[in-house]
C-alpha cells in the first residue's frame, strides 16, 4: 500500500494506482475525455494535469509514490485545463442539439461543467465534404470532424479486440482515426462489435440510427410488426430511464413495445431455447456419435462470426451452423407463426431489439438470413435505440405495468436467459446435453457451472463428466482472448493430439452481450457484473430453467419442426460459412 | 542465444582470444602499410563535401597523382566530416616534416593544381625550403590558425578528418576498442562508476546523466533473458547535423561505447536507430558492424571473456518525434510512432516491454575516450555541471558554418565571433537560435553566457542536440519564431491535444501578426495556449513547441508590438517563463 496525499486528504492505494484512481477514492472526479476504466491510459486529452511537488503531471497515467502530495486544483492547473478544453472545442463541431450521443457526450458535459460560454478560439473543424462521414457498415457509423482522438476507440479495436479495423493515420492537426490507408469501415477487417461506439465519449463513433425505418413499418396499417428482445436488453435498458444497472425489467420492457404499437411481442429468450436443442444435438451428433469436427464452437455472435470469418476461416468445420436466437425468431415469426395467425409473410415485419451493433450486419449476412423467402429479420436496433423511441413516444417507462410477453414465441426458460452474458451459452447447453445423454436433468445445485460463469476472466475453462465421459470445455470473451485459444486448438490439430477442447463458446464483447457494443453508455466492469447478477436473477426466477423443458418449444418441435437438426430445421434455422477478406480490395 | 555447453564456451572464448590478437594485428598492419608515405591527402566526404562534388575532387586527386607517379608515396584518404562545412569541399595536404595545409572550396581542377604546385615539389625539395604556390592556389588556402580551429577541443570528432571511417585497421591504430578491451578487464560497476564520476550527460537534448541511466538499467532484471542498449540517431532538427557526422565519420566509436554500456549494464543486444534520410550513416554503420561481425567484436565470448552482444540497425522514417525516446521505441517495434506515458521508464519497461537504455550518438561517442583516459580526464573540461566538450552545428548568417566540438562554457560570444567569425553579412548580429525547434533565442545582450544546460534553460532555450543558428539584424524575429512553431506544427504527432489543436491555432494568430493584422488579444492568446502546451502537453515536443515564439516576445517584444494593429502589448500581462527540456524536466528550473 502506498500512502499519499491529495488536497490534503491522506489516502492509502495499492501500489500501481494512477493519481486519477486514488483521487477518486477521497471522492475528488479528476475531469478526462480520454481516460476509460475499461482501458488503459491513452493519456492523450491533456484535461486531468495535476501538481505534484510543483510538477505538472497527468494523473491518469502517474502511479502513485509514497508521500506524493498532489494538488487536483488551483488556479494554474484549471487555467490549463480550461485553455485545452477550449481548444478541443474549436476542432470540433457545435452540432449538440442534433447529435445522436448528445445526452451521453462526455465532452458536452465537461464544457458544461467548466462553463464554457463562447469559442474564444478560432473554429478550425472541417466541413462534411473535406471529413465525410463514413456510413460504409450496416452498424457503425464514423463522423470523424466529432473525433476529439481521445485514442479510446483505437485501444479497444487493436487491443483488447484485437482487430485492428481503426487506427490513427496522418499526425498533427491532420490526424484522425480510420482503417489503414483511409478505406472506408465496411472495406476494413472491422467485425462491427460496436466497441467503439460504445467507448467513444463524443458522436463521432455511434451505431447506425434505424429507428425511422420502425417507426415506418409502425405507422403503416398494413404491416404487421413483430418485435422480439435479447436476453441482455433487459437488465440494461433500465439504465437510460435512471434505474440501477442489472434491474430487471422485461414486464416494462413488453408494455412499453405494445404502446409503441408493435402487433406481436416476442422474446429472443425464446430462441436461446431453440438455439440450445439445435446446437445441443449437433454436440452430441459430434461428441457422443463422433459425427463432425470437435470442439465444437458457439456461432451465435456475429462479430465472432464476421471475426473467424476473416481471420479464423480454417476453423469453419468446427463451427455451430445453428443461427443466432433472433434469426430463428425471426425465420420461425415468418413461418410458423405467421401461419398460424394467418398473416402473409410479405406483411409481416420482424425487428430484433439486441445489445448489438453486429446484429445489424447480420440480418444480411448471407442467403440463409431469407430463409422465410422474406429477410427473416427486416431491422435489428440496438438497447439504445429502443430507449430513445420509448423517450420520443412520451412513455413513462417508470411508471409501466408490467406485462407478459405474447405466444408461442415469448416464452423463455432460464437456460435462454443467460445468454446474455459470457459463458451462459455453454451453461445452457450442458443443462440440456446432460439431460438428454445421461436420461437425468440437471440436479439443481449443479446448474450454474461456475468456473465459466463471471467476467474476470478472459478465458474460462473446466471439465465436466458425461456419462463416464470427460468433456472439456472452453470460455472465451473479448475477441483479443480468442487468439491464445484457437492457436491452441490449432497447434493440436497439427501435432495429432486429439481435441483439446469439446466445447467452446465465444463472445466477441467483454462480458458478453450484457457488455454489448449497443448497450447504454459509460459501461464498466461494476455494470457488467451488475447486469450478469441481473440475468443470473432472472434465470434463477424462471419456472424452467432447461430449454428442453419450455412447454411451447416441445410444441414448436411436435407441431412443426419435428426434431432438431431435421430438414425443415436445417433449411430455416441453420447457416453456412465462408472465408471473407479483411480487405476486399 | 541458445544455451551452450561449457565445453562449447571454453572453444568460443579460446576463439574470442585469438580474434583479439587478429584485431590487434590489424592495426599493427595499418601502421607498417602507411609507414612508407611521404604525404597524405585528406579529402571531406561527408555528406556537405560530398554533395559539393568531393567525389569528382578525388578521383582527380587520384588520376592526378597516379599521372605524376606520385601515387605509391601520397595516400589518399576520404575522411568523415572536417567541419568547415560551408567552404566544402575541403582537402588537407600534409607532408612529413611540413605543417598540414587546407584548402576550401576545392574542385577537381584544384586538385590537379595541388597536386602539381604543392605535393609533387615539396616531394621533391627539403622540408625547410619555402613552397612557391601560386596565387590563385594561395586564394583556396585556408589557414589552421583560425580561431574556428583552435579554439575547438575534439573528443567526440578526434578522428574525422583525420582517418578513413571504412578502415577499421585504423581505427584500432588509432586506440579504436582500447576502451572496450579495457572495460572488459574490469567488473560492470566499476565501468559504470568510471562513467558516472565522468559527469558525462546525454547530449540528445535533456541533459540526463548517462552514468545514473545506464544504472537503472543495470540494476532492471533482464526480461526473458534480454535487455537492450538503443542508439538514437534520428536527428531531426532543421540545421543540425552532428549526429550524420559523428555515425558517417566515426561509426566504429558509436558501437564501441554501446557495447562498453552493454557490459556495464548487462544488456544483451543493441539497436541503432537511424534516420533513413541519413544514407551515408547508416551505410558507415552496416559496415562497422558487419566487420566488428568479422572480427569477433560483436558476438558471443568477445574477446575470450563471458561477455555476449549483438547490434543491428533500424531506420526512421523521417518523423521528427520518433527522436523522443517512447516515441522511437514503438517505431522500433513497428508500431505508430507516438510518444507514451512515463513512467515507466524505458530503463524498466522499454523496447518490447524489456528494460532499454537510449542514448544520444554523440553521448555514446564519448564513451571510449572516457574509458581510455579516466573520468578525471574527461571531467576537467566544462563547467561544474556540464562536463566535456559538445558538438554544435553552427548554421545560418554565420562566416564560418559548419561542425564543431568546444569545452562545455564556451560563451555564446567565442562561438558566434570566434569560431564563427562574426555574421557572414557583416551586419550586427541579433540573436542565436539553440536546441532547434523546441529551443529558444538569446540575444546579442546574452553573448557573454557560457553554453551549459544549466545556462540554456534558464534564458528560455536548451542545449538540445547542438543545433545554433544565428542571425543578424535583417532576421524578423516574428517570422523565426513562425518557422519553427511552423515546423513543430507539422511535426506534431497527433496524439495529444494540446499539441495537436494548440500549436495549429498559435500558428494562426502568428501568422495573423506576421501579416500586420494582429491585436494585442491575440497576444494574450498566443501566452494563453503557450502556458496550456508546456504544462499540459505528454512530451518534450509539445511542452517546448511553444519555445521559440515565447523567447523572440520576451527579448524582442518590439518587433511583435510593431506589427499589431492596436499597438502594444497590454503591461499587465504577465511574462511567463518559458519551461524546457523534456518530459522530466518540466517545472524543474
Amino acid at each position: 500500500m502506498v500512502k499519499l496525499t491529495i488536497d490534503s486528504h491522506v489516502v492509502e492505494v495499492p501500489e500501481g494506482t494512477s493519481i486519477l484512481d486514488a483521487a477518486k477514492s477521497v471522492q475528488i472526479k479528476i475531469p478526462t475525455l480520454c481516460h476509460h476504466p475499461d482501458l488503459p491510459p491513452t493519456a492523450s486529452c491533456g484535461i486531468c494535469i495535476v501538481k505534484v511537488n510543483g510538477r505538472m503531471l497527468r494523473s491518469c497515467c502517474t502511479p502513485v509514490t509514497e508521500g506524493m502530495e498532489v494538488i487536483t486544483r488551483d488556479p494554474d492547473i484549471i487555467e490549463a485545463r480550461r485553455t485545452v478544453l477550449k481548444l478541443t472545442l474549436s476542432k470540433h463541431p457545435n452540432e449538440c442539439l442534433t447529435c445522436l450521443k448528445n445526452e451521453t457526450c462526455e465532452l458536452r458535459k465537461l464544457t458544461a461543467d467548466f462553463g464554457i460560454r463562447e469559442d474564444e478560439f478560432e473554429k478550425i473543424t472541417c466541413s462534411r465534404e473535406e471529413q465525410p462521414t463514413d456510413d460504409s457498415t450496416k452498424s457503425i457509423v464514423l463522423d470523424p470532424r466529432k473525433c476529439i482522438l481521445c485514442g479510446r476507440c483505437v485501444e479497444v479495436c487493436q487491443n483488447v479486440q484485437n482487430v485492428w479495423a481503426l487506427s490513427m493515420l496522418q499526425r498533427g492537426i491532420k490526424t484522425h482515426i480510420s482503417p489503414a490507408a483511409d478505406e472506408k469501415l465496411g472495406n476494413s477487417p472491422c467485425i462491427k462489435c460496436g466497441q467503439c461506439t460504445a467507448h467513444c465519449p463524443t458522436g463521432a463513433l455511434t451505431e447506425r440510427d434505424d429507428t425511422k425505418y420502425v417507426w415506418d413499418m409502425l405507422q403503416d396499417p398494413e404491416k404487421f410488426c413483430v418485435v422480439q428482445i435479447a436476453p441482455a436488453v433487459r437488465v440494461a435498458i433500465g439504465e437510460a430511464f435512471g434505474y440501477k444497472p442489472g434491474e430487471v425489467t422485461t414486464g416494462k420492457i413488453y408494455a412499453a413495445l405494445r404502446r409503441l404499437g408493435f402487433n406481436a411481442v416476442f422474446d429472443t429468450n425464446f430462441g436461446a431455447d431453440v438455439t440450445i436443442m439445435e446446437e445441443g444435438s449437433e454436440f452430441i451428433e459430434r461428441f457422443v456419435n463422433g459425427k463432425g469436427t470437435l470442439p465444437l464452437i458457439t456461432s451465435c455472435c456475429p462479430a465472432w462470426v464476421d471475426y473467424m470469418e476473416k481471420y479464423y476461416s480454417d476453423m469453419i468445420p468446427h463451427f455451430s451452423s445453428c443461427k443466432s436466437p433472433h434469426e430463428i425468431v425471426g425465420a420461425l415469426a415468418k413461418t410458423y407463426y405467421a401461419n398460424k395467425i394467418n398473416v402473409p409473410t410479405e406483411k409481416m415485419r420482424v425487428i430484433s431489439i439486441m445489445p448489438c451493433t453486429a446484429k445489424k450486419f447480420e440480418i444480411l449476412r448471407s442467403e440463409e438470413m431469407f430463409s422465410s423467402g422474406f429477410q427473416d429479420v427486416d431491422v435489428s436496433l440496438t438497447t439504445r435505440e429502443l430507449a430513445r423511441m420509448i423517450k420520443q413516444a412520451g412513455i413513462d417507462f417508470i411508471n409501466l405495468p408490467e406485462e407478459e410477453a405474447d405466444s408461442p414465441l415469448g416464452s423463455y426458460t432460464g437456460a435462454g436467459t443467460v445468454f446474455g452474458f459470457t459463458g451462459g451459452v455453454m451453461e445452457a447447453a450442458l443443462r440440456t446435453v446432460h439431460a438428454v445423454v445421461t436420461g437425468k436433468e440437471m440436479p439443481e445445485d449443479a446448474l450454474e457451472v461456475t468456473p465459466i460463469l463471471g467476467i474476470d476472466k478472459g478465458i474460462k475453462e473446466m471439465k465436466m463428466d458425461l456419462n463416464g465421459k470427460e468433456v472439456r470445455i472452453a470460455v472465451a470473451h473479448g475477441i483479443g482472448h480468442v487468439q491464445a485459444l484457437l492457436e491452441k486448438v490449432r497447434e493440436a490439430e497439427q501435432r495429432g493430439i486429439g481435441p483439446l477442447y469439446h466445447f467452446i463458446e465465444v463472445m466477441a464483447c467483454d462480458g458478453g452481450c450484457i457488455g454489448g457494443g449497443g448497450q447504454p453508455m459509460g459501461v464498466t466492469d461494476n455494470i457488467r457484473k451488475a447486469r450478469m447478477e441481473g440475468l443470473m436473477n432472472d434465470d434463477r426466477n424462471s419456472k424452467q430453467r432447461c430449454s428442453h423443458l419450455n412447454p411451447d418449444i416441445k410444441k414448436l418441435y411436435d407441431e412443426f419442426l419435428g426434431s432438431p437438426l431435421s430438414g425443415r430445421s436445417r433449411r430455416l434455422l441453420h447457416t453456412h460459412y465462408q472465408e471473407r477478406k479483411l480487405y476486399n480490395k | 542465444m541458445a544455451e551452450l555447453t561449457q565445453d562449447q564456451i571454453e572453444k568460443l572464448k579460446a576463439l574470442g582470444r585469438t580474434q583479439k590478437e587478429n584485431l590487434l594485428k590489424l592495426g599493427e598492419e595499418f601502421k607498417e602499410r602507411v609507414k612508407d608515405y611521404k604525404a597524405s591527402i585528406y579529402t571531406c566526404n561527408a555528406t556537405s563535401c560530398h554533395s559539393g562534388g568531393a567525389a569528382n575532387v578525388i578521383e582527380a586527386f587520384k588520376e592526378s597523382l597516379a599521372t605524376m607517379g606520385l601515387d605509391k608515396d601520397v595516400r589518399m584518404v576520404c575522411t568523415g566530416c572536417m567541419g568547415l562545412c560551408a567552404s566544402g569541399p575541403l582537402a588537407r595536404v600534409e607532408i612529413k616534416g611540413r605543417k598540414p595545409m587546407l584548402y576550401e572550396h576545392v574542385t577537381p581542377d584544384v586538385a590537379r593544381i595541388i597536386v602539381s604546385e604543392h605535393v609533387a615539389p615539396a616531394l621533391k625539395q627539403n622540408a625547410d625550403e619555402e613552397l612557391r604556390l601560386s596565387d590563385f592556389l594561395k586564394k583556396k588556402e585556408l589557414s589552421l590558425d583560425l580561431p574556428f580551429f583552435t579554439k575547438q577541443r575534439k573528443i567526440v570528432l578526434r578522428l574525422l578528418g583525420h582517418s578513413d571511417p571504412e578502415d577499421l585497421g585504423e581505427y584500432i591504430a588509432n586506440g579504436g576498442y582500447q576502451g572496450l578491451m579495457k572495460a572488459l578487464t574490469m567488473k560492470p560497476e566499476e565501468v559504470l562508476d568510471i562513467i558516472k564520476r565522468s559527469g558525462l550527460r546525454g547530449r540528445g537534448g535533456a541533459g540526463f546523466p548517462t552514468g545514473t541511466k545506464w544504472e537503472m538499467l543495470s540494476k532492471a532484471p533482464l526480461v526473458d533473458g534480454e535487455k537492450f542498449m538503443v542508439c538514437n540517431g534520428d536527428e531531426g532538427d532543421p540545421g543540425a547535423y552532428m549526429d550524420s557526422c559523428i555515425l558517417g565519420g566515426g561509426s566504429h566509436a558509436v558501437l564501441e561505447g554501446m557495447m562498453i554500456g552493454a557490459y556495464a549494464t548487462g544488456a544483451t543486444s543493441g539497436w541503432f536507430y537511424i534516420r533513413a534520410e541519413y544514407p551515408l550513416a547508416i551505410q558507415r554503420m552496416e559496415l562497422a558492424i558487419k566487420q566488428a561481425k568479422r572480427y569477433g567484436i560483436l558476438g558471443r565470448n568477445i574477446f575470450g571473456t563471458d561477455f555476449n552482444f549483438m547490434a543491428d540497425i533500424r531506420y526512421g522514417a523521417g518523423a521528427f518525434v520518433c527522436g523522443e525516446e517512447t516515441a522511437l521505441l514503438a517505431s522500433l517495434e513497428g508500431k505508430r510512432g507516438t510518444p507514451h506515458p512515463r513512467p515507466p521508464y524505458p530503463t524498466q519497461k522499454g523496447l518490447f516491454d524489456k528494460p532499454t537504455a537510449i542514448n544520444n550518438v554523440e553521448t555514446l561517442a564519448n564513451i571510449a575516450p572516457i574509458m581510455v583516459n579516466g573520468p578525471e580526464w574527461f571531467s576537467e573540461v566544462g563547467t561544474a555541471t556540464s562536463k566535456g566538450t559538445k558538438v554544435f552545428a553552427i548554421t545560418g548568417k554565420v562566416k564560418h558554418s559548419g561542425l564543431v566540438e568546444v569545452p562545455m562554457g564556451t560563451t555564446v560570444g567565442e562561438m558566434v565571433n570566434d569560431i564563427g567569425g562574426g555574421t557572414s553579412s557583416g551586419k550586427p548580429f541579433k540573436a542565436v537560435q539553440t536546441g532547434g525547434p523546441s529551443g529558444g533565442v538569446i540575444p546579442a545582450s546574452e553573448l557573454h553566457m557560457p553554453l551549459c544546460y544549466e545556462e540554456l534553460k534558464k534564458i528560455g532555450s536548451m542545449m538540445g542536440s547542438g543545433g545554433m543558428i544565428i542571425m543578424d539584424q535583417d532576421d524578423s524575429m516574428v517570422e523565426i519564431a513562425k518557422f519553427y512553431l511552423g515546423f513543430t506544427v507539422d511535426e506534431s504527432c497527433g496524439k495529444c491535444a494540446p499539441c495537436r489543436i494548440g500549436g495549429y491555432q498559435m500558428l494562426q494568430l502568428m501568422n495573423k501578426i506576421a501579416a500586420g493584422k494582429g491585436t494585442k488579444a491575440d497576444v494574450v492568446k498566443i501566452k494563453e495556449i503557450g502556458n496550456a502546451m508546456r504544462k499540459a502537453s505528454l512530451c518534450g515536443l509539445g511542452q517546448t513547441a511553444p519555445n521559440p515564439v515565447l523567447s523572440t516576445m520576451k527579448f524582442f517584444k518590439d518587433e511583435y508590438d510593431a506589427l499589431l494593429i492596436d499597438g502594444n502589448e497590454p503591461d499587465e500581462v504577465k511574462e511567463d517563463k518559458p519551461v524546457t527540456g523534456c518530459t522530466i524536466n518540466i517545472k524543474n528550473n
